[in-house]
């Protein structure tokens, strides 16, 4: 515990001209499920698009420990992604979405492949869905399915976007324990985007808010201790549901 | 109770009569005049309250303050609230000073939620552009698209270089695939309108050829205008609408929707593995279509010149063989490889650029097919002069 795995100092990001977040450093450890958490149009996503290498900073840099700056364009991808809408490839079957990466990075055969796909939709309790396309699949069943892929090379860290968003209640739950069960029983790193409050609390160990006015990281911690010691009024209207565009 | 209508107009019944509502410019001998509102103000009578209210304010001269009286307002709903305050942030730009006085409990909360106690904010009114604005904007804008197709150009070149040195990395699998969607499914289409193109050229050409007696010309017409001009052209415009578009659409919805992102996460280039597939096969495939196509034309001339001009099979074999110079051939292959390339180019850049969810994915299809048509133009232009002053 306590073993930093993304360092990022000074990181200032945004879209052409307009700048989202300046001057952001935080440590994510090795174990944790870090939230990045915020009112809509702060730059949650922004900022996990910045720390998995799709985009660019004005400043400042990420350092994904034993990696470097994230970089895309360099062979095998050392973390996961899931994206907010799933993102799987809609003319493939979920079983060939997993099995890409699969195909891609590494030399094993085409039934060494199933077997992989196989236990990793399974771990996701998808083990049914191989076959099916994704246009068939609900919404939390796209999620589990993204993620099953995000897991497919056995990353040690995994982004996720928004898991719960557009998800029921019971979806939105078990995807939760999903999460809990990458975290503590495969030992993964997981930084999480979501104003699901019940997710937070639920699953994060750490966080960060992030301000859109002052436009820099305004709370550091545990949610739970931010909830209730933080005397930040936009914190505590946050974690109370008062914040306007929480 | 459910709402039920009556004639034209829809009313809503209330299980409690509402007080009806009332206004009263009421103006005291020694303070300035109020607009005194009375009663339950519903939108359901938002239009004959609006036409009331503003009647009652348009005479009130600048400086002269006109509160809002709102202490015998026993409800008053959003829609109502907003154009209240709309009319009173209307008041105080036009320099009367006007607020909501009196209201009390849920009326003085929907007055906060409305920003009816707050200075009014205003309008920016959106100035027309002039005629020279537009045309600036109209060549900026072109110049962005050139350098954006250009810097994609560059980056796909790259990524040929980088695809030669590594040939294990492309997406191989993808081209046959794409080659039959692209140049298989075109043929029926392809067959079709370079026939029908070689027949209506001839019958136009033997109109005017047979008054000097020139029939057998017309293979000539026919052989040199298809195989040279028509038949690459033709067939680049057919693969631009069927292919080009698709290719725009696909990459459009696989960027809308995340899906490149996703790819760039799980480490493969989008430019490796979704554009040079497509480039390829397209570049592949246009050649040998309009080779089909430069034969059809031809067999459409042929059928005019037998049944129409009285010409043998032979004869308007003979005369297209004498016409037709395998240069003039060449030339329409080369042609189309450019034609492929920049089918292939720009609708993946438009597919690449593509934003803003369903709408964006419409929009860059339908830039991506004007784009491309534009362009088989201007190459096909460049093409004539080049081989014109070069003699060939």
């Amino acid at each position: 515990m306590n073993e930093p795995l993304i360092e990022v100092t000074d990181l200032t990001i945004g879209y052409a001209d307009a700048v989202l977040q300046q001057d952001a450093s935080f440590t994510v450890y090795r174990g944790d499920i870090f939230a990045i958490l915020g009112g809509s149009g702060c730059g949650k996503s922004t900022l996990l698009r910045h720390l998995v290498g799709l985009e660019r900073p004005f400043a400042g840099h990420v350092n994904v420990v034993g990696v470097g700056a994230p970089n895309l364009d360099v062979g095998r991808p050392p973390y996961g992604v899931m994206f907010q809408s799933g993102a799987l490839f809609g003319s493939m079957t979920v079983g060939e979405n997993v099995a890409l990466s699969l195909e891609e990075w590494t030399d094993l055969p085409h039934d060494a492949v199933e077997a992989v796909v196989w236990g990793k939709l399974r771990l996701v309790g998808l083990e049914g869905a191989s076959g099916k396309f994704p246009a068939e699949l609900s919404g939390g069943m796209k999620k589990r399915a993204a993620i099953a892929r995000a897991l497919a090379l056995e990353p040690e860290l995994i982004f996720l976007d928004e898991p719960s968003a557009g998800l029921d209640p019971v979806s939105a739950v078990e995807l939760d324990d999903l999460i809990l069960t990458m975290n503590k029983g495969l030992g993964l790193t997981v930084v999480v985007v979501t104003h699901e409050l019940e997710s937070i609390f639920r699953i994060a160990n750490r966080c960060i808010m992030l301000d859109k006015e002052s436009k820099s990281i305004i709370a550091t911690g545990d949610p739970r201790t931010l909830r209730d010691t933080s005397d930040d009024p936009r914190v505590h209207g946050f974690f109370n549901r008062l914040a306007k565009e929480a | 109770m459910a709402p039920t209508t009556q004639g034209k107009h829809q009313r809503l019944l209330t299980l409690s009569p509402r007080r009806p509502s009332r206004i009263e410019l009421v103006a005291p001998v020694a303070a300035a005049p109020v607009l005194k509102l009375e009663g339950t103000l519903v939108f359901a009578d938002a239009a004959p309250l609006w036409t009331r209210l503003q009647k009652r304010v348009e005479t009130v001269p600048p400086g002269e303050t006109l509160n809002f009286d709102m202490s015998s307002v026993e409800s008053v709903d959003g829609g109502t609230m907003a154009l209240l305050v709309h009319l009173r942030n209307d008041l105080k730009l036009r320099g009367v000073p006007s607020d909501f006085v009196g209201a009390r409990g849920k009326v003085e909360e929907i007055v906060r939620l409305y920003h009816g106690h707050e200075a009014p904010l205003r309008r920016q009114r959106r100035k027309p552009k002039s005629g020279f604005d537009q045309i600036g904007e109209a060549t900026v804008g072109f110049l962005g698209a050139v350098k954006e197709i250009l810097g994609f150009f560059g980056d796909m070149i790259l990524a040929l270089v980088g695809l030669l040195r590594e040939p294990r990395t492309a997406n191989w699998k993808e081209i046959p695939h794409i080659m039959e969607r692209t140049g298989a499914d075109a043929v029926p289409i392809v067959i079709l309108i370079n026939f029908l193109v070689g027949f209506v050229m001839a019958f136009q050409g033997a109109g005017q050829l047979r008054q000097f007696g020139a029939n057998i010309f017309v293979a000539d017409l026919v052989g040199v205008s298809v195989t040279r001009e028509l038949g690459p052209l033709m067939t680049a415009i057919i693969v631009c609408g069927r292919s080009g578009a698709a290719f725009a659409a696909e990459l459009g919805t696989m960027k809308v929707s995340e899906e490149i992102d996703a790819l760039r996460t799980m480490g493969f280039g989008p430019m490796r593995y979704l554009v040079l597939p497509r480039a390829l096969a397209v570049m592949v495939v246009l050649p040998m279509l309009t080779l089909l196509a430069d034969l059809v034309g031809m067999t459409g001339g042929l059928v005019v010149g037998v049944i129409s001009l009285d010409l043998t099979i032979g004869s308007y074999l003979n005369e297209t063989l004498k016409a037709v110079t395998l240069w003039g051939v060449f030339s329409g292959v080369v042609k189309s490889v450019v034609f492929a390339l920049a089918i292939s180019l720009i609708s993946c850049q438009q597919g690449f650029a593509t934003s803003g969810g369903a709408e964006g994915v419409g929009r860059r299809t339908t830039s991506s097919v004007v784009s491309i048509l534009f362009a088989l133009i201007l190459i096909d232009a460049a093409f004539t002069v080049v081989f014109y002053f070069f003699h060939l």
